[in-house]
């Protein structure tokens, strides 16, 4: 038998998802006490990352807006939220969950647009997760006396989330602090407004009282207004290491609460009798999923010697297989790049990468030309001195390196100022229990990776900051502890 | 990959090339837990993910024409009569009598006393008539009486064999056993000519229960110079399942690597609609590549599947769905 020449290529002919079922308006204003206000400061635009296509012009919240937005918090929580029964208050919860569920299609579709995530995961994972989150902490709400810290909410919560899951990290600051009876005033990264904001839309929707949720937009200044705003309670982010420690920084002496989610550089340890054919699929999982925008990404491959040639060259051959373009095309598996800016950090670590001597090798094939985008790369020969192994470069590339036996792993792995997440591939249950025991990192997949679950917490050691979030433990941080 | 064998040039046989993993039954055990394991939960999730390929328009006529080329139409019942057999052979040469560009399927797939009607009725139309033999399809009978079968099959000219394996050895470890019986029933196969009927080998997955196993079983038929292999009878459920029959592709896949010769693989049983045999093609496609687009290293074990593919053929030409009435029983 001859091996035939390949004369039956199966081409996926375009299957974009349709964009008719959002509405996007030329322009947004602020959320601020159940209503969208125009606000007092100036607007930026948001743009498609696959396109360049502008979206809509938002405003950017100046000051006097924050000031605004506590203040309605603040009364909310005072005269409404902080009274109302925990059972009442997961009503409102629930029925959140269940318009995000039934208008999930939008959200995802508008996720895709704004941020440049395939539909296939806006659709399949951040949406269905985010209506979750907002179900399991309803379920909280009139059971906060057996969560073991308390029933008394905080207050005013001020959040800022990054823009690699836009509504998912909403949802992971706004459902447990409501449901623990604070208020929020929240801020969505400048280049993914839109979806908070169609959140806010869903507030109005399911009749939340006003104030309860506040919606601003802006960039930088507008967080620091937030964070610094001396009404603000309980200071919850999501973002870089560096934006966390000035944070840190401005809080610190006051008598705010803060939680901290910040970067990660996780290692994805692959054993030589890990099942070879799914650790592929989970090092492709930890690294390209979402672009390689996840802070707990599987960033750097940390594969036994005696497998390792075998697993790259099946890894290469995966990676060939991945699916670049269109977002909204429901065959897509890796989409754009966020916002030019992070294209430029991304193709500047790399060009370090290739300095510092380690290999580049990248998935052929042709990149469109406007928009944002990086193909799926890898560097192996990557030792721990390269900054390609040490830096979050938060796209997709992967540094490679190799151990020979799982107390170098460990090392290896725990050798970072970070420790948000890591992956254990093996057969061996006794492995992954003793692994996971000496990884100094908050979330310790085994066999798997880049799974999110509302009961699991979520949180990092180190400079990938302090508090949890999600599950039980998550509603520490929006409570005063039964002590206080 | 663990085996450490080298293809050999011009071996055309490829269990040349594992004489030493074959030569005793403690190497030939050593070598099938040595595999990689299959992560249970891992498996499932890829071949989930891969079902969820959007395919439509021109990819979907494609893909319809090429499931329609790669049925192996099959009736495999007590109540069978030569009549029966009959009807299905002629619907295997023109699927859809009334649309002649609508292609025949691969093979149809009978017990072996049927074989010489189906032959006859198909004649020279390039379609194949498969026998199913060695004691289908529990494979509980003397090593003789199954090679007879198999004999019989051959000689009453069947294109293709598709035989079962001895499950009961497989799960009591006794590897080599079934090792030797997919080589005798190979040798089985050999016509007087000096050619020989294609092999295809059942495993019937629903009953090795793990994936584990049924890569074992993968490794275990290739080596013994399986042409194809099929995960089930149709008649024990589970039959097969998207994840299985992925497992079985990255095995065809990586003997390949290692030997550089191609294994077919037919998954058979429980696959009625177009949205199935697409599932199955995209998983195919994505994991051993186009080479294995093609009705000699792919095939769908199916009856009623023919029928749902030919609906929806015309419905992708005309836009309108047509009720099953017109479209033949058989």
């Amino acid at each position: 038998m001859s091996t035939p020449t390949p004369t039956n290529v199966f081409e996926y002919a375009p299957a974009p998802e349709s964009r008719a079922i959002v509405d996007i308006k030329p322009s947004y204003g602020l959320f601020i006490n159940g209503e969208f206000v125009d606000g007092n400061g100036t607007s930026f635009k948001t743009v498609n990352p696959a396109t360049e296509e502008v979206l809509a012009e938002v405003a950017e919240a100046n000051d006097a807006d924050v000031d605004e937005a506590v203040k309605a918090a603040r009364r909310a929580y005072t005269r409404v939220w902080s009274r109302m029964s925990g059972a009442e208050r997961a009503k409102y919860l629930y029925r959140i969950a269940r318009i995000i569920q039934e208008r999930g299609r939008e959200l995802a579709v508008l996720e895709s647009i704004d941020n440049g995530k395939p539909i296939k995961e806006s659709r399949d994972v951040d949406v269905p997760i985010v209506a979750a989150h907002f179900f399991y902490y309803a379920g909280w709400a009139d059971k906060l006396k057996y969560s073991g810290y308390g029933e008394t909410p905080l207050g005013v919560a001020g959040q800022v989330i990054p823009w690699n899951f836009p509504l998912l990290m909403l949802a992971w600051k706004i459902a447990p602090a409501l449901a623990c009876g604070n208020t929020v005033v929240l801020k969505p990264a400048e280049t993914t407004p839109l979806t908070a904001l169609l959140f806010a839309e869903i507030c109005q929707q399911a009749d939340l009282p006003p104030g309860v949720v506040n919606i601003v937009t802006g960039a930088g200044e507008t967080g620091r207004a937030i964070v610094s705003h001396p009404d603000v309670d309980k200071v919850a982010f999501t973002g870089s290491t560096e934006v966390g420690k000035a944070i840190a920084r401005a809080v610190a002496g006051s008598d705010k609460k803060v939680t901290l989610e910040l970067g990660g550089k996780a290692a994805n340890i692959v054993f030589d009798d890990a099942p070879l054919d799914q650790a592929v699929e989970g090092i492709v999982n930890g690294i390209f999923f979402n672009q390689g925008h996840v802070c707990c990404a599987g960033s750097r491959l940390l594969v036994q010697e005696s497998v390792a040639d075998e697993v790259l060259e099946r890894l290469k051959r995966r990676m060939s297989t991945l699916r670049m373009g269109d977002p909204l095309d429901k065959n897509t598996d890796v989409g754009a790049i966020n916002s030019g800016e992070q294209l430029k950090r991304i193709r500047e670590l790399s060009e370090v990468g290739d300095a510092e001597g380690a290999e580049r090798w990248e998935v052929a094939c042709d990149l469109p030309t406007k928009g944002f985008w990086f193909p799926p790369t890898l560097f192996t020969g990557v030792s721990q001195a390269h900054r390609i192994a040490r830096e979050e470069i938060f796209g997709p590339v992967l540094s490679v390196l190799t151990f020979r036996t799982p107390s170098e792993a460990v090392e290896k792995a725990n050798n970072t100022p970070f420790g948000l997440s890591a992956g254990v591939w093996t057969d061996k249950g006794s492995r992954i229990l003793s692994m996971a025991n000496r990884l100094r990192a908050g979330v310790v997949w085994a066999n798997t990776f880049n799974k999110f679950d509302p009961t699991s917490p979520f949180g990092g050691y180190k400079e990938s900051g302090y508090g949890r979030e999600g599950g039980r433990h998550g509603l520490e941080a929006y409570l005063k502890g039964a002590d206080q | 990959m663990t085996p450490t064998a080298s293809p050999t040039a011009g071996d055309t046989s490829a269990h040349g090339v594992f004489d030493d993993i074959v030569g005793s039954e403690s190497s030939l055990r050593r070598f099938l837990h040595g595999l990689p394991g299959v992560d249970q939960v891992g498996c499932e999730a890829r071949a989930a993910g891969l079902a969820t390929r959007s395919i439509k328009t021109t990819s979907k006529a494609f893909a319809i024409d090429l499931a329609i080329r790669m049925v192996d139409l099959t009736t495999l019942e007590g109540q069978d009569t030569h009549g029966k057999v009959r009807a299905l052979a002629s619907k295997a040469m023109r699927p859809d009598p009334a649309d002649p560009s609508c292609p025949a399927t691969a093979a149809v797939c009978v017990y072996p006393d049927m074989v010489a009607t189906a032959k006859q009725t198909l004649g020279d139309s390039g379609v194949n008539v498969a026998a199913v033999a060695t004691a289908f399809p529990s494979g509980r009978a003397a090593m003789d009486i199954k090679l007879a079968d198999t004999r019989d099959a051959v000689e009453a000219g069947a294109d293709e064999i598709d035989m079962v394996i001895d499950r009961g050895a497989f799960l009591s470890g006794r590897y080599m056993d079934v090792y030797e019986e997919i080589v005798q029933v190979k040798e089985a196969c050999a016509r007087p000519d000096g050619s020989s009927a294609h092999l295809k080998v059942i495993f019937e997955t629903g009953e090795l229960q793990t994936y584990d196993n049924v890569r074992r079983a993968s490794w275990l038929a290739m080596m013994a110079g399986g042409h194809f292999i099929k995960t089930s009878t149709g008649k024990v459920q589970p039959a097969a399942t998207l994840p299985v029959t992925l497992i079985m592709l990255e095995a065809v896949r990586d003997f390949r690597e290692q030997t550089g010769q191609m294994v077919g693989v037919k998954p058979a049983g429980g696959i009625k609609t177009t949205k199935d045999a697409i599932k199955y093609l995209v998983m195919v496609n994505e994991t051993c590549g186009s080479d294995w687009l093609d009705p000699d290293w792919f095939r769908f074990g199916a009856s009623t599947l023919l029928n749902d593919l030919l609906m929806q053929r015309t419905k992708m030409t005309t836009g309108r769905y047509s009720g099953p009435d017109y479209f033949t029983l058989d």
